[in-house]
This record gives C-alpha cells, structure tokens and sequence, in this order.
C-alpha cells in the first residue's frame, strides 16, 4: 500500500517513557476484526487511552493536549510481541510517522519500514535527552533528517546518526514497497524454485 | 566454510543478496489466518496480481473463531466477515482453506506439523509471530507482517536481512513436574524479554535432544517471547519419525530425496554462533510468571523480586506488578486464581492435555475456578477421547471445548474478566492480552491442573508426590 515518502520530519513529539511497550497495548487483540485498512488510529493504545466506559484516561499522554506531534517516543523495546501489522498501522494512522526508541522489538520495526512509519533506534543517553526535553518544554522540537540518518534535539542543538540499510531508506524516501522490487525479479523466482530440495 | 544448522537453510533459500539491503529468500510454505490476511488479498487485488504458487499456501481459521457451538454461524459480524473473507478469497485465488467445521481445522501451528505442511529444513512464514513453533523440526520459521504476507502470496519470496546467530544448550536430567514448558519460561527469564532480539536461536544439549516433537514444538514456540525471530532443534530420529507418512509428507522417491537433505540439517561442529549460552536442565523449577511480559517468571517456589534485581526500570516495573496486584517479596504460592486456560499454539497438544489430566486424575474442579480446556486442533481432540482423557476429565468436573486460538488472544468470547486471574498455559501475559483489564500468570499444564484443581496457585510438585 501506498505511504508518504520520508525525507525530512521537524516535529514535536509525543513521549511514552514505558519499557517493552507491547503490540496489545498498540491495538488489542479485539480491534483486529477488520478486513481492510482503515480506522486503526482510533485504537492506537486504545486501554491505556480509555476507560471501559469509553471515556478518556486523563493520564494517558495521548490525553493531554499539551503533547502533540508527528514523532512517538517510546520507552527500550518498543513493539515487542506479536507479528500483527495492525499495530504499525494504527501509530501511522494516527499521525506518527517516526517512532523514537533506545531498542526496537524486530517484527515491529520491519513492519514499520514496510509501511512508512521511520523506527529511529538511539542511544539509551540521548533517549534520556530526548524524554527530558519534551519533559521540560513540550513543545521541543526534534529533526529526523533521513537522507543524512540524523536526529537532532533543536533546543540544544544535540545530534545522533541513527542506522538504516540503503535498501530501505531508498524505499522510504521514494514511497516504494518490496512487491515492487520483488515483482521485477520473477522470473529469476521461478527458476530458483525448479531447484529447491523439498 | 563451517555452517550452523541456521546457515545451511537459510543459505539453500537465498536468491539473491542485495547490495546494502536484505536477502531475497524464498519461502517453502506459507500459512495464512483470517486476521492477518484479508488486507494482504486486498492488496494484490488493487495491484492486480495472482498468487504465484497457491499450492505453497494453506489457509485455516483459528484466531477469531468460537469455541463452542462451531456448528452454529459466527454469532460476531464482524469476526463472521473476516472468516468469511478469509474463504473467499482462498478459493477465489485457489489455496487450500480449512474453515471452521473443517476436519483439518485447528491452530495454524498445531495442524500445520500434524499434517506434514511443516518438513525439516523448509522456510516456513505465516502471519503470526508463533511462527517460531516450526523450528522445532530444524525448519527456519518465523512470523511476519501482513506486507510480507502480499509479498509471499504474490512472489513467494520475501525480503530479510540474515540474522544473527545464537546457540542455547540446555544439558542435564529435567526435575519432577518440569515440562518443556518450564524450560523455555526459564530461558526467557534469563534473556529477558528482549534477549535475543535480532538473533535466530538454535537449542542444543540433551534436554532438547530427549524430547518429544511436541516438547520441542513448545519451546520453539516461545522464542519470540525473547526477542527470537525463531528459534530451531536439529532434525533427528525422534523428528523423522513424526514427519514420515504424514499427509502432506514427500512420499516415495521424494522421500528419499527430502531423507538425505534432512540429515544434512546439523550445525558443523566447528561452526561459530554470535552468542552462545549454557543453563544446567536439573536446576530449572516448574515456573510462573508474576509479571506483564513472558520474562517477568522465576520458579515457583521464589518471592516476587524487587525492582533492584528486577530487569528494566523502576517505573516499568512497579506499573507491572502494580497491574497485577502483586507486590515485591511475595510469593506466588496461594495467590488467588479464577481462570484457568490449558490450549493455544504454545500447549495445545496431546502431551499437554496428557500433562494436565495426569494430576488432576481423582481430584475435582475448584468451585472458584472457571476452567478452559481447548484442544489445538480435531486430531488433538480425538486422542483426548480415544485415549480415555475425557472421561478422567468430565469425571474431575472439566469440559473440553472445539479447537481455537481461544483465550491466548481473546479475541473471540472466551475473555477473562476484568481483574481477574488466570493461569494460563499461553505464551504471553501482557496486559489485557485475555480480555481487556485481565490478569494472567503463564505457566506449564502441570502448574495449570494443580491451580485448577486447588483453587489457588500450588507447585505441582506437591501433588505429584501425593500420587507417588
């Protein structure tokens, strides 16, 4: 499916200073029922963001108009758990197209780059940076700059490389899937396959 | 060049490197769901493309189906649309769909080796992260996203950079009451539940090697709860004979053919791993989890560790147990059980359904416990009852339910309450992972009969010397 390209974000950000945010927490399980890709977004964290009786949590930082943003910052190993694309889906459908975090979970983060949702794995210390800046002034802006793998805390100017193979940033920045190049290639496929030992 | 059992599968399916980029691999067999699928046909149908080889995918449904009443329509519209999606669009693109009602219907994960769809030294995807659970024949298996899944229907193919490499050797004479459960949920622990991410694992020593498939199945099931993309047990005698005459199994001249790769599938001995790693088997308890994510277990006789030893930090962690109810030093032993759940793609064998009769044989039911029995698939649900299972079961005051993913994910109607506690046979205790604001304790079908049957969380090793 088609997604936006990525070239530069400046955004603030939405900070959610939890470890091993999980694809249940990202979408249960119950909002998986749909056959086609839409509405995802309304169920981004959907029980940490609402009580049972569909009200609000005032506490959730999805909740509190004073963070708003492009860019989600999450806590070491977000995404683990389960394969369910749903999940990348539903922070893309909110609004997110990058996703900050110290450590990934690895279905997530492919699911991410297949996507359109940029994962930006940093250090544990500019993590930390990141999370206290929003903490102090909410309304921090940070850079993702693809092209140079840079993410920059504008307030303070501060900068990290992050890593993505130019396979994949070449996909990103063009808006391209791997069907595209993987459909160039078919014929190469089915040779391959008269081969195989089973 | 030395080779591990990983690097040998990996390297026969790969057809291309990309400069910089993944590997093109390509994909033996392919095992497509109802929830994870529907978008995936949606887009090959806007690009206009067929399925490149139907005969290499094979559709059941499992996650959102009931398990009661299956004869009757899906009560759910909307759970009733994606199952009715998921049969149109394997006959509207010619792959082998076994619905509900289906003999062959069951758990992607249970009837997939049942009927010989999983060979040792195949690639093997599905949408589902248990994909994992196929390793245990030496295949490499993994789960995947739905973008992969349109990637595999349209080109059999996906596209993956080549992981690292970690080897677990678990050596030593398994405890009383320690199941192969136990031992993949004290791995975990050690690793943490992000461990072994970015790695592939392949389990070695004798406590894999002296068990059976079904053993190996549920720890290979459980990798992904480390971080694991998959984890795999080189294919061996007890491997061969589980494969041979099954269904969907090479038959004849095939046979011999697939036989002589098959022995090929073991790690060179000089063969060298990223990371490796060695735990003594006899010193593994019966385990549970006190936690919100599979690493958060320790044996069931230990207190509840405080957030100083616990890994993560301290907000992380004091969230978790404050989910639960649970506080630091406490013991797990008599905490308050409501459910009990024996099933999914993790324990939803015969063994388990063995493992868990065997010590509730000549006790009764707990009036507290709400208990679900959920067979895997109908061959496991046949030998519960041609085995006798049933009747030690019904007698216990037990009922056996119709095969599904059931309370694992909860998406149909088997959910756990609200604050509720079950100790669940599943792979994953996240929060509201059985239902919206439940609580699970993860746990072996030996520590699930011994909370069913006492009410309470108990050792199961208690009981089993009561029988002795």
């Amino acid at each position: 499916m088609a997604y936006d390209k990525f070239n530069i974000l400046k955004s603030t950000a939405v900070p959610l200073p939890i470890e091993n945010v999980d694809t249940d927490q990202l979408i249960p399980a119950r909002f998986l029922k749909a056959t086609e890709r839409v509405g995802f977004g309304d169920n981004l964290f959907r029980d940490w963001r609402y009580n049972a009786d569909n009200t609000p949590k005032k506490d959730f930082v999805l909740n509190n108009p004073i963070y708003s943003g492009k860019i989600l910052v999450g806590g070491k190993n977000f995404g683990s758990g389960s394969s369910r694309e749903h999940a990348a889906w539903a922070v893309y459908d909110y609004g997110f197209r990058c996703v900050v975090s110290s450590f990934f979970a690895d279905i997530f983060r492919n699911n991410c780059l297949n996507i359109g949702v940029l994962p930006v794995q940093v250090s544990p210390e500019f993590s930390d940076k990141v999370f206290a800046a929003i903490h102090a002034d909410p309304k921090t802006e940070l850079e993702v700059n693809l092209p140079e793998q840079t993410i920059t805390l504008l307030s303070t100017g501060e900068k990290e490389t992050f890593d993505i193979s130019p396979y994949k940033k070449d996909n990103m920045m063009n808006g391209f899937d791997d069907i595209d190049y993987l459909q160039s290639i078919k014929s190469e496929i089915e040779e391959f396959a008269l081969n195989l030992p089973l | 060049m030395s080779k591990t059992l990983f690097d040998k599968v990996w390297d026969t399916h790969v057809i291309r490197k990309i400069e910089g980029g993944p590997d093109v691999l390509f994909i033996d067999r392919h095992l497509i769901h109802e929830v994870t699928s529907p978008v995936a046909f949606l887009g090959l149908k806007s690009r206009g493309i067929k399925v490149l080889y139907p005969e290499r995918t094979f559709a059941t449904a499992d996650h959102n189906t009931p398990t009661i009443n299956q004869h009757l329509p899906v009560a759910d519209p909307l759970s009733a649309n994606q199952l009715q999606a998921l049969e149109s669009n394997s006959n509207e693109y010619g792959i082998s769909y076994w619905g509900l009602g289906h003999q062959k219907n069951g758990i992607v994960h249970v009837v997939g080796p049942e009927y010989g769809i999983t060979q040792p030294g195949a690639t093997i995807v599905c949408g589902d992260s248990h994909t994992s659970t196929h390793g245990a024949f030496g295949a490499i298996a993994f789960g995947i996203g739905t973008s992969e899944v349109e990637m595999v229907l349209a080109t059999q193919c996906i596209m993956q950079p080549k992981p690292k490499k970690m080897r677990i050797n678990v050596n030593g004479k398994l405890g009383v009451g320690v199941t192969p459960k136990d031992v993949a949920l004290f791995i975990i622990s050690q690793l943490t539940t992000s461990g072994a991410t970015g790695y592939f694992v392949e389990y070695a020593g004798d406590v894999f090697e002296n068990m059976t498939m079904e053993g190996r199945m549920t720890v290979c099931n459980l990798s992904i709860e480390m971080g694991a993309r998959g984890g795999m047990i080189a294919p061996d005698e007890t491997t061969i004979n589980y494969v041979k005459g099954r269904e969907f199994s090479p038959k004849g001249e095939a046979w011999d053919k697939a036989l002589a790769y098959y022995k090929t599938l073991k790690t060179d001995p000089d063969a060298v791993f990223d990371k490796e790693l060695t735990f003594d088997g006899s010193a593994i308890e019966p385990m549970i989890t006190y936690g919100t994510n599979p690493g958060m277990g320790m044996g069931i006789s230990h207190d509840i560790p405080d957030a100083a030893h616990a890994e993560g930090g301290a907000t992380t962690y004091a969230k978790s147990l404050g989910y639960m109810g649970f506080h630091e030093g406490d013991s797990m032993i008599g905490k308050q059980v409501d459910f009990v759940f024996v099933g999914s793609c993790t324990n939803g064998r015969i063994e388990d359904f063995r493992a868990f009769t065997s010590l509730v044989k000549g006790k009764h039911k707990a009036d507290n416990v709400t208990a679900w029995l959920v067979p895997g698939s109908h061959i496991v649900e046949a030998q519960i009852k041609e085995e006798g299972l049933l009747d030690i079961l019904t007698e216990a005051g037990f009922e056996l339910r119709q095969p599904g993913c059931s309370a694992c994910l909860a998406m149909n109607d088997d959910k756990v309450p609200a604050g509720k506690y079950a100790v669940s046979t599943s792979n994953r205790n996240f929060e509201g992972r059985q239902g919206p604001g439940s609580r699970t304790m993860l746990a072996s079908p030996l520590v699930a009969a011994a909370a069913a049957v006492t009410g309470v969380v108990t050792d199961p090793r208690t009981l089993i010397e009561e029988l002795v």
